[in-house]
């Protein structure tokens, strides 16, 4: 009998209980204060450290200055065109499967690739988009070759929560666009494409979030030049995004509290995209309740 | 009729030109892997490649051994699974089965704004926190090493360990709990009894997930690691198969440049046999 009627437990059984209960307290407020820890260390140290001169200027060796400017312009603008590209490819690869495709080999087959491709380390797609890209393709270290690479990178992403949206457009409304005469693209054009935009929103929040956490691919795909221009010079130029140039900073050149205003900015990003995902996220469960 | 037939077809053709890009990129990085990486290995010969000691390209006698990479990556990864694993573990089936529903909002909150911290943070921060403390407690000429690479690593795991086991134990049938809590065991002898061997393939793939994820990491490692191609040691400054690849491509050239391509095919034949193991472990789990 492990339990007498006193309810008594045997001691080994208690000190198990004991032990685990212990354990599961401890790691999760390990893991909560290793968090809380972070974005503290991070906004204290760097946040004394950005200023107007840093945010607004570039880096000139004849004033002895660091500007982070271009660095922030040229995180825009891989952004916005990775963002533009990645897109029409990954709706248009959800609604194939969720649509068109009728062989299940086929399907599996893609979802293998899209799996495969989340699983590849940054670096291995910066070496392949250093080849490519920049050297195949006669782009040369520039921006457009660095934001091709995370097209390639964040396509699984946008596919995949496109194609959950998509699953949740009830299969109702496509039979009674075709009941009434609708082709197959006039379907898709009113009524799939209509139900995807939240899964778009959503794979659009996340790639942001991966644009600007990147680093290793684009060293060697988009360099760590500081030049300045205006988007369509600065695409076919090198130049380096935040997270790049917080590398070189502290690595390189030993700027640290150029890196941790970097750092900083970088963790406020962090932290409005995390609230801005989860928001939407809230907004559309709501919505589709209705 | 005919032209609308026409624009049909049309419609069909691009969408599924765009459903199979992805398995060409898959190709595409694959050849560009295979056909870049191959000749180098042909000249330095397989086994004098792969079980070499030392690396040293840039010698008069040049040596291309990449066994210290290989076994940092390995000896890397398995100390940041060993820490990181039980920590993740513990959180997600505290967070899963006992905590209530605000202090669950608020840790997952907290562990996807970890997932979110890009690696060069977590560099910067190893590097300025992480490696000069080791200097002192270990009393090391220099905190750089394979330890600090393990602690970086082990917290960049985290995430990836607790959402996946989360996700597989919150799907435990609620009967078996149950069952085993009339049969008279306490909550938290159902929890690891019962709930956890329930969800272990689930659990599984969170493993491997966290083994890709540290085997690939490059920039916080760089950071931290000291990036000198000496054999694996807990103290000593060390380079991965990722950091070998980063460090020496800005300015290498000729053999020493596709000797660099060539190791990059090694992590990657890694990360596939990672991916193939992962997909097994999903698999069983959905079923």
């Amino acid at each position: 009998m492990n339990t007498s009627l006193k309810g008594e437990m045997k001691k080994s059984r208690k000190i198990y209980i004991t032990l685990m209960k212990c354990g599961m307290l401890f790691c999760t407020a390990l893991v909560a204060l290793l968090t809380l820890f972070m974005i503290a260390y991070i906004l204290i140290k760097g946040i004394p450290n950005i200023s107007w001169e840093l945010l607004s200027t570039k880096p000139s060796y004849i004033s002895d200055r660091i500007g982070i400017l271009p660095d922030i312009l040229n995180t825009l603008y891989i952004v916005i065109t990775t963002l533009i590209i990645v897109i029409p490819l990954g709706v248009g690869a959800a609604i194939y499967l969720t649509e068109y495709a009728k062989n299940q080999k086929i399907v599996a087959a893609i979802e293998f690739a899209s799996e495969t491709l989340s699983g590849i380390p940054s670096i291995i797609y910066g070496l392949v988009g250093m080849l490519f890209f920049c050297q195949f393709m006669g782009m040369k270290t520039s921006l457009i070759a660095g934001s091709l690479t995370l097209v390639i990178m964040n396509l699984p992403n946008v596919m995949r929560t496109t194609q959950e949206s998509l699953k949740t457009v009830p299969q109702s409304y496509r039979e009674g666009a075709f009941g009434l005469g609708a082709g197959k693209w006039r379907m898709i054009r009113t009524v799939v494409l209509p139900g995807c935009v939240d899964g778009v929103i959503t794979g659009c929040i996340l790639s942001i979030g991966r644009i600007l956490g990147e680093s290793a691919a684009l060293l060697f795909t988009a360099g760590f030049a500081h030049a300045m221009g205006n988007i369509f010079e600065a695409l076919t130029s090198p130049g380096a995004t935040l997270t790049v140039a917080l590398y070189v900073y502290a690595k390189e050149q030993g700027e640290f509290e150029v890196a941790f205003a970097i750092a900083a900015i970088l963790m406020i990003l962090t932290l409005i995209i995390n609230f801005s995902a989860t928001l939407v996220q809230k907004y559309f469960e709501k919505r589709r309740k209705v | 009729m005919k032209k609308k037939r026409l624009f049909e077809n049309i419609v069909h053709g691009v969408f599924l030109i765009l459903g199979h890009i992805t398995v060409g990129f898959v190709l595409l990085i694959t050849i560009y892997l295979i056909v870049s990486g191959i000749p180098a290995i042909k000249e330095i010969g397989l086994v004098n490649f792969l079980f070499g000691t030392q690396w040293a390209p840039t010698k008069a006698e040049p040596q291309y051994g990449i066994l210290p990479f290989i076994l940092t990556s390995v000896y890397g990864t398995a100390g940041a699974i060993l820490i990181g694993v039980p920590i993740g573990f513990m959180t997600a089936v505290y967070l899963s089965k006992v905590a209530n529903k605000k202090v669950r909002a608020v840790v997952e909150n907290a562990v996807n704004l970890l997932a979110g911290i890009p690696s060069v943070v977590y560099g910067l921060v190893g590097m300025l926190i992480l490696v000069p403390t080791i200097k002192k407690i270990f009393d090391v000429p220099d905190g750089a090493s394979l330890f600090a690479a393990i602690i970086v690593l082990a917290v960049m795991i985290l995430p990836s360990i607790i959402k996946v086991s989360i996700t597989s134990l919150d799907a435990v049938p609620k009967e078996y709990e149950d069952a085993s809590l009339a049969l008279g065991a306490t909550p938290t002898e159902t929890y690891f009894k019962v709930s956890v061997p329930a969800a272990k393939s689930g659990i599984a793939a969170a493993v491997v997930l966290g083994v890709g994820r540290a085997i690939g990491e490059t920039m916080a490692v760089m950071m931290v690691s000291g990036n000198v191609a000496n054999m694996p040691s807990l103290f000593e400054s060390v380079r991965f198969l990722t950091t070998a690849v980063s460090s020496e491509m800005a300015y290498s050239s000729g053999l020493q440049q596709q000797a660099l391509f060539s190791i990059a095919l090694v992590l990657f034949l890694f990360i596939m046999l990672i991916n193939v193991t992962l997909n097994f472990f999903l698999k069983k789990e959905r079923k």
